[in-house]
């Protein structure tokens, strides 16, 4: 950006010249202040971890992270991996931090998606439309993201038992268990598939490029989802039917005091992520309108003038110059959803917090715990600011 | 970057990680002595910082004044009283089953009095020393009446709500495994959530220390509605908790529980506390502070276990204000004269 300017900083710089050792010399009184603002931060530092290490020792509290290796003996009702009480401490963590970021992924993608629909249905012509969407934002905004938790969690413990369980259809029950679904059961012949899902989203990525290359060439558009849809449906469609064509449904059903089998949402996980999309929905709309808005209404007059259509002024005009102003606090609302999922702990969802409270109160080795939250959370928040930083640069405005 | 040349700035910049490693060797003497003199804290103070349950009746809980009342609780003033003859010079302090021992550890309360299950890990790891039983307990389960369950084991499937970060939750664990029973927890920290959830139908059972199941059972709008069931599966003796290394506190709260225990098997109580001062028994004398020093032996007053008396009553008269009205039985708790687990050495 700055290539084609000079930093004025240095035409200020003077020649360099040999320092001499005088407080009136700037560039000595720069070194002492540093050094000394360096020995303060290491000396506080370095008081904390000797005074902590010399506690611990007085107090005879064990340290160490030997303790992840002990049998853990806790029970956890939702794992991604599959784990039992007998597994360590170190799994059972696991456990958690993959429980964490179940709910933190989805919780941004569908945050994202209801935040924008309702910051677009706040700018709609439609007064009826634009109010509620307003009446929605101010009201979510304003109250306490724990209190909406349990409100959420009390609703679904008000449904039915499993025995009254409401039974919309065959195999999907609603009660205060959670909601069970039928679930095919999981065979190789569904992993190909699954690979070749993946492997066809990327070939038509790749694809799209080629397409849009070649466009900028001759200036003739070509479609891109009939191949599209070929890589990501009919191969993964071939390769299940080569397989064998897998097909057995595991069927929720009613056995002592539980269903069992099918695929369950829990109301826990239910209502920490109901809590958090709903929440920061809200302040994702307002992000999202906010964007739009900072659009100038020259630039769709201008675009309409020169002939798009409506869909390709969105997508080439006024998109990419609303996602400048959309994607750096978006970072902040993602990270927010990550972190606030750690508020599972007054639902019992057993996300990573849950799980490193009780291993801490079990082992009493509370800065271990405490350290292994922290960097669970400070890795995973790194890796959203990464990516986002990175799609920011990617849509930032490139100027020549 | 700074314009002067680089070496210097290389040795300046090892000089202040010098002084930065250097200025903390002459702060180290200034951590805190740690844990050796409670007691002259706690009267430095002019009062006892006691840790107890966030909220379970019987044991600790806030009544509609604001005061803390509870088996647990007077165990705390009992304490107050035995330093200061002054039951009331003690503060309470909720704490949650997680925070409890981080609380004792830090500092921030002295003792615990708190439904704490004396375990050999706890015991030997998290730098605190248990110092007495005060109620020997058990878990045990608690179901609703209409869900037909006779026996914790016809509990296959089902789906158990527990607290997080006690033995009840690894007693829960291991019982299952013992019995090749399959169940779904769910685990809430703040009781209140966690019997909402039971309550509410989200958990067919509700597992915990018996006496805590009784407690939450005679809570209920309609008691009747709810089972404990038979079965006790784990031995829980609650105790008293100090920091560890601390040996003069821990004797003192070892042996207000021993005084409480001891004045119940002579007969002495809150009402006759300054009659038995005449009576013959030389034991009785030795306790009451008449003869012996007992009391200065502990570092208190001789006339401590009067003052613990008159505040709060001996064992029998405690269990009998708290737990008997939540349908609690002396059971273990009795003392070894009827039977039960309760004794205390010789006050000699």
């Amino acid at each position: 950006m700055s290539d084609s300017t000079i930093d004025p900083r240095s035409l200020r710089t003077p020649p360099r010249r040999p320092l001499r050792l005088s407080w009136s010399d700037e560039r000595v009184r720069g070194i002492v202040w540093q050094v000394l603002v360096v020995g303060l931060v290491g000396s506080i530092v370095w008081w904390l971890w000797s005074n902590t290490v010399h506690n611990l020792e007085v107090r005879r509290i064990a340290t160490g992270f030997g303790f992840l290796t002990r049998e853990a003996g806790l029970p956890i009702a939702e794992h991604v991996i599959d784990y039992s009480p007998t597994d360590t401490y170190f799994r059972a963590l696991m456990v958690g931090l993959l429980n964490t970021l179940k709910v933190a992924i989805v919780g941004i993608i569908l945050a994202t998606i209801l935040g924008t629909l309702i910051g677009i249905a706040r700018l709609s012509k439609n007064w009826l439309l634009a109010k509620l969407a307003a009446v929605y934002v101010e009201v979510i905004r304003d109250l306490p993201l724990l209190l909406q938790l349990l409100f959420w969690y009390a609703i679904l413990q008000g449904l039915p038992g499993p025995r009254q369980a409401i039974h919309p259809m065959e195999g999907v029950f609603l009660s205060n268990r959670g909601l069970k679904l039928p679930w095919i059961e999981w065979q190789d012949g569904h992993s190909y598939a699954l690979l070749m899902l993946i492997l066809g989203a990327v070939a038509t990525w790749l694809y799209r490029r080629q397409a849009l290359a070649r466009q900028m060439r001759d200036g003739r558009p070509r479609p891109v989802w009939p191949v599209g849809l070929g890589l990501t449906l009919g191969l993964p469609l071939v390769v299940w039917a080569a397989a064998g064509a897998p097909w057995t449904v595991d069927w929720p059903a009613l056995r002592g005091f539980n269903f069992q089998g099918g695929l369950n949402v829990s109301p826990e996980y239910f209502a920490l992520l109901l809590g958090l999309v709903l929440y920061t929905a809200g302040f994702i709309a307002e992000i999202v309108r906010a964007g739009i808005q900072a659009v100038a209404l020259g630039q769709w007059e201008a675009a309409q003038a020169l002939g798009l259509r409506s869909g390709q002024v969105l997508k080439l005009i006024v998109l990419p110059q609303a996602l400048r102003v959309i994607i750096p606090p978006m970072t902040s609302q993602y990270l927010n959803i990550t972190k606030n999922s750690s508020l599972a702990v007054a639902i019992g969802y057993q996300d990573i917090v849950s799980i490193a409270n009780t291993t801490l109160n079990q082992t009493g080795q509370a800065i271990e715990g405490i350290a292994i939250i922290m960097l669970v959370y400070l890795t995973i928040s790194l890796s959203i600011s990464l990516f986002m930083n990175w799609y920011n640069a990617r849509i930032a405005l490139v100027e020549r | 970057m700074q314009p002067f040349g680089p070496s210097l700035t290389r040795a300046l910049s090892i000089a202040a990680l010098g002084i930065g490693l250097a200025l903390p060797l002459a702060a180290k003497a200034q951590a805190p002595a740690g844990a050796a003199n409670t007691l002259d804290a706690v009267r430095a103070r002019g009062s006892l910082i006691c840790g107890v349950n966030t909220g379970l009746a019987g044991f600790a809980q806030p009544d509609s004044q604001g005061v803390w009342r509870g088996f647990d609780a007077d165990y705390c003033r009992a304490v107050a009283a035995a330093i200061f003859g002054d039951p009331n010079k003690v503060r309470f302090v909720p704490t949650t089953a997680q925070v409890r021992f981080t609380a004792l550890q830090s500092g921030e309360v002295d003792m615990l009095a708190r439904n704490t299950t004396w375990t050999l890990s706890r015991d030997t790891s998290l730098g605190l020393d248990f110092t007495a039983t005060n109620f020997y307990d058990g878990q045990g389960f608690m179901v609703k009446a209409s869900a037909g369950v006779k026996s914790a084991k016809e509990l296959e499937g089902a789906t158990i709500c527990v607290q997080p970060g006690t033995t009840t939750e690894q007693n829960l664990t291991d019982w299952a495994r013992a019995n090749r029973i399959r169940f779904t927890p769910v685990v809430i920290e703040r009781l209140e959530e966690l019997l909402s959830a039971y309550v509410s139908g989200r958990c067919d059972a509700y597992t915990t220390d018996v006496s805590g199941l009784a407690a939450t059972r005679s809570a209920q709008q309609r008691p009747a509605d709810h089972l404990i069931l038979p079965d006790i599966i784990s031995k829980e003796p609650l105790a008293l908790g100090v920091r560890q290394g601390d040996a003069r506190f821990a004797d003192i709260t070892r042996w207000v529980h021993f005084l409480l225990l001891s004045a119940e098997e002579f007969g002495i109580t809150q009402a006759n506390v300054d009659q038995m001062a005449n009576d013959p028994r030389p034991e009785v004398q030795r306790i009451l502070g008449k003869n012996g020093g007992l009391g200065e032996m502990l570092g208190l007053q001789n006339g401590w276990a009067v003052n613990v008396l008159k505040a709060v009553g001996n064992y029998g008269e405690l269990f009998q204000r708290h737990l008997v009205p939540l349908g609690i039985q002396r059971g273990p708790n009795a003392l070894w004269t009827q039977g039960g687990l309760q004794f205390s050495p010789p006050f000699r």
